[in-house]
């Protein structure tokens, strides 16, 4: 049994729908992100979840307890603020005691897990601070400690790396990582960010209007995204729009080529989606997936450069072009771009 | 879903004061208006007695030169402290935005304190500077500049002095806090595209403070529009202002439903001034 | 010239106020004459049956009134905070911020009628005095902590009490461990702030007592008709004393707020 179930699940505000008919399962021990754009309905789903909002329709179960009508304190599950929603009067230690105290954990007993909750998190020593005197990697800390001292079997997180500086946030990731695989709670964790989302996940959902678009291993979504929406909004996938050609390819007119994918074309398929880095700047194969193109821009990234590259027939293409191949072509350079079949993406919305 | 009971529950207690000690009693100064006056203790009896509604109140109130003058004399005073404030206060919000930060807090409290030092005291204090005897006429009579006391109190410019006095803060306030939020940069930016102080303060300031200008202008008007405590400490006898004329009706003529009709006409006289204003917080 | 300004106008507000306090300890009994230092007119004061039976009537009721204001403002104000939408909010929210603009001859006035009317109907309130003082003070003071308790709960993130929600606290709860500790400086300024404008209010006091309730500001008041005696002199000296010490404490009470 999963732990926790959504089954049709449905919050509908004023005129748009923030959860539509949504199901998702999520196993004990996972560690699941929550992946989409601002209106997405990935917070809300958090919240519905959480019981500060009630789903017009659909169930939530958590292993296989209906949640419907329990209010939030009731709920054997905790949350993890996108502000950390630290108390402001209350210094760390009875913060994090403050869970433990509505459940009335004795004096000696919960004496002793605030300890072991801060010392978890790094945070030995801080108990008697207030939580303005903390840096902002310190707030998110207590609130992780906050969270996690109930030891609950699921854990909320919404954007809880999203207030940290770029540098310290790959770190709390790993540490947050550590952290899951250490107390073995299940994490549903919201994010906007696609690096955090494939850098942490065990599994990737990708949510769109409300609904969950696709569901997998950060790797197979990354590679394969079922539609131009997760394509886009996963690594900004070229999308190149055209028609079968009724011969097992993609006839592309904006890039002046045939896309032809391993194996056969499924009915239906409306574009072709192709991974900038996958793009190589000569032909593998005569014939189709290749094309040629101006190079319009080129931008240095670090460890690679991003050309912007207008095709043939009028499509502008992102390519990325490592380090290790040496200088870029510069810009005005007419190149030949090539790739192979197994980068071809077919979509079908 | 929680019962309605105890989803209602925490509205009861401001449901009943609101009920019972605001919304009622502005009913009922409506509805006794159009009570009779009588010679019994109260001196009133309801208009849903045998002798029906009486229009008398309302109509001579509106009819009487005597109150329109009161209504027209108590918006001129009103208009003219908000004026006043707006032109003694400006130069001061300014300061308080320009002031480093550590100055900000002290002079802000200096412009406040007075504000709570209580009311009657502070005319008790301009009393004593103003009247015949006081501190300003014997500074001027010893320094040889008059031969006679002037006759400072009970006198329009009396009557303006006190209200400024005790009105200013209302002015200060929302001047300041119009003109500290906004940036600095902006003064600086038309400084950089050649404007001269006075251009600046002509061309950006002052466009800038004018709501704010506008919401002090009227968190002054408003009160004082109905101000009794002043006039009748520092004004002339000629200043009948509608707080006054009230007060009068009530306590020396006890004539309560004159009173109750004054009540409700300077209500729905403020009722533009308090709806401006809301609509000018509204909009920031 | 804004600095130039700003000090003129702090002359403007504070000159008369100094002069009035320091003129309290001179002998003289011309006020506003100086006659050499002396504590006489403060020994006088004491000594003023009248004035010592205002001002423990003005006392009580400012207490009574701050505190009934806290009570019944802090419950508006979280209302109109916390409650969403419900009907009759906007009329709420009218209600509330009515006495603010009120002129005060107006709402003395509505309230006495009222008080007339309950006590015709209803036999209560017995009279006008105290009781009647405190109910209308504590009415005014109310909008006034409405006002402020509802910032309090503006700046302050509903996140914090669905956390304590999440780690298992009830509504009550929450509300007891959180939000009502995080509304206390707000709730400790309104209650300065109600007491003050209770001790400083002559107008709707007048209108709603009766002959045996004089508080002290109607004591000032009447005297300060007949002009200013060095006893009134001294009188605002030490209304002004507490007043400045109630104001400041609400001050910094305010400045707290910040800390959190």
């Amino acid at each position: 049994m999963p732990l926790l179930s959504l089954r049709a699940l449905t919050r509908r505000f004023g005129q748009t729908l923030a959860l539509d008919r949504l199901d998702l399962d999520v196993a004990a021990g996972e560690f699941l992100t929550l992946l989409g754009g601002s209106g997405s309905g990935k917070s809300t789903l958090l919240r519905v979840v959480a019981g500060f909002e009630t789903a017009d329709s659909g169930a939530v179960l958590l292993e296989g307890r209906d949640l419907s009508g329990v209010p939030p304190h009731a709920r054997p599950l905790n949350m993890m603020f996108q502000s950390y929603a630290l108390f402001p009067h209350m210094n760390v230690a009875a913060n994090v005691a403050y869970g433990l105290r509505r459940d009335g954990v004795p004096r000696a007993e919960r004496d002793a897990r605030v300890g072991q909750a801060l010392a978890m998190v790094g945070l030995e020593g801080f108990g008697g601070r207030l939580p303005h005197r903390l840096s902002g990697g310190q707030r998110q800390r207590v609130a992780l400690a906050r969270a996690l001292v109930k030891r609950p079997r699921l854990l909320l997180l919404d954007e809880p790396l999203g207030a940290l500086d770029a540098n310290l946030r790959e770190r709390t990731g790993f540490e947050l990582r550590a952290l899951q695989r250490e107390t073995g709670a299940a994490f549903i964790m919201v994010t906007h960010d696609q690096q955090e989302a494939l850098a942490l996940a065990d599994r990737v959902a990708v949510l769109e209007h409300g609904r969950v678009v696709q569901l997998g291993p950060p790797r197979a979504v990354y590679d394969r995204p079922a539609t131009r929406f997760v394509a886009q909004f996963l690594g900004a996938a070229n999308v190149l729009e055209g028609r079968p050609d009724g011969a097992g390819g993609f006839d592309c007119p904006g890039l002046g080529a045939t896309l032809r994918p391993e194996g056969a074309l499924p009915p239906g398929t409306a574009a072709c989606a192709l991974r900038p880095e996958r793009i190589a700047l000569r032909p593998l194969a005569e014939g189709p997936n290749s094309a040629e193109g101006v190079v319009e821009e080129v931008a240095f990234r670090g460890d690679d450069s991003l050309l912007l590259v207008r095709a043939g027939g009028g499509a502008l293409l992102r390519v990325g072009h490592a380090e290790e191949d040496g200088a870029p072509p510069p810009r005005g350079a007419t190149v030949r771009l090539g790739w192979e079949a197994a980068s071809v993406v077919p979509l079908a919305g | 879903m929680r019962p309605l009971l105890l989803r209602a529950l925490p509205l009861a207690l401001p449901g009943l004061w609101l009920a019972l000690l605001v919304a009622a009693p502005l009913l009922v100064v409506l509805a006794l208006a159009f009570a009779w006056p009588t010679e019994s203790v109260p001196p009133i009896a309801p208009p849903w007695g045998a002798e029906g509604p009486n229009i008398e109140p309302f109509a001579l109130v509106l009819e009487d030169p005597f109150y329109h003058a009161a209504f027209a004399q108590a918006a001129l005073v009103a208009a003219g402290t908000a004026a006043l404030c707006l032109l003694l206060g400006f130069p001061m919000a300014i300061g308080l935005a320009r002031a480093t930060p550590a100055w900000r807090l002290p002079l802000l409290m200096a412009v406040l304190l007075p504000f709570w030092t209580g009311f009657l005291p502070r005319l008790g204090a301009w009393i004593g500077l103003l009247r015949d005897e006081g501190w300003i006429n014997t500074l001027l009579q010893s320094l040889g500049l008059i031969a006679d006391p002037l006759p400072l109190l009970y006198s329009w410019p009396a009557l303006f002095l006190g209200m400024a006095h005790a009105y200013l803060p209302f002015a200060v306030l929302p001047l300041y806090a119009s003109l500290s939020r906004r940036d600095p940069a902006v003064e600086e930016a038309a400084a950089d595209l050649g404007a001269t102080p006075w251009a600046v303060f002509r061309t950006i300031t002052l466009p800038l403070a004018a709501p704010g200008a506008a919401a002090a202008f009227l968190l002054v008007f408003i009160p004082a529009m109905g101000e009794y405590v002043i006039p009748e400490l520092l004004g002339p006898p000629g200043a009948q202002l509608v707080g006054r004329v009230l007060w009068q009706e009530f306590f020396q003529n006890r004539d309560w439903p004159v009173a109750a009709a004054l009540a409700v006409l300077l209500l729905l006289a403020l009722l533009l001034p308090i709806l401006l204003f809301q609509r000018l917080e509204a909009r920031r | 010239m804004a600095r130039l300004g700003l000090a003129l106008g702090l002359g403007f507000l504070w000159l008369p106020v100094l002069l009035l306090a320091g003129y309290a300890f001179s002998e003289s009994r011309i006020p506003f004459q100086w006659g050499g230092f002396s504590l006489r007119w403060f020994a006088a004061l004491a000594e003023n049956e009248r004035l010592l039976e205002a001002a423990w009537l003005s006392l009580r009721v400012a207490l009574g009134s701050a505190t009934l204001a806290v009570l019944l403002g802090g419950a508006t104000g979280w209302v109109l905070a916390r409650r969403g939408s419900f009907r009759g909010r906007a009329l709420f929210g009218v209600l509330a911020g009515a006495p603010l603009v009120l002129p005060d001859v107006v709402m003395g006035l509505s309230l006495l009628l009222l008080f007339v009317l309950l006590e015709g109907a209803t036999g209560w309130p017995a009279g006008r005095g105290a009781t009647t003082i405190l109910l209308a003070h504590a009415t005014i003071g109310a909008a006034y902590v409405v006002v402020l308790a509802q910032a309090r709960l503006a700046e302050m993130a509903p996140e914090l009490e669905e956390a304590a929600r999440d780690l298992g606290a009830g509504p009550a709860t929450a509300f007891a461990t959180i939000t009502l500790p995080l509304m206390a400086p707000s709730l400790a300024a309104g209650w300065l702030l109600a007491f003050t404008l209770s001790l400083d209010d002559v107008v709707v006091a007048s209108f709603v007592s009766g002959p045996a309730g004089t508080t002290l500001p109607m004591v000032v008041f009447s005297m300060l008709r007949l002009g200013l005696t060095p006893e009134v002199n001294a009188l605002a000296v030490v209304i002004l004393a507490v007043a400045a010490l109630g104001g400041g404490l609400a001050l910094l009470a305010l400045r707290g707020l910040r800390r959190l």
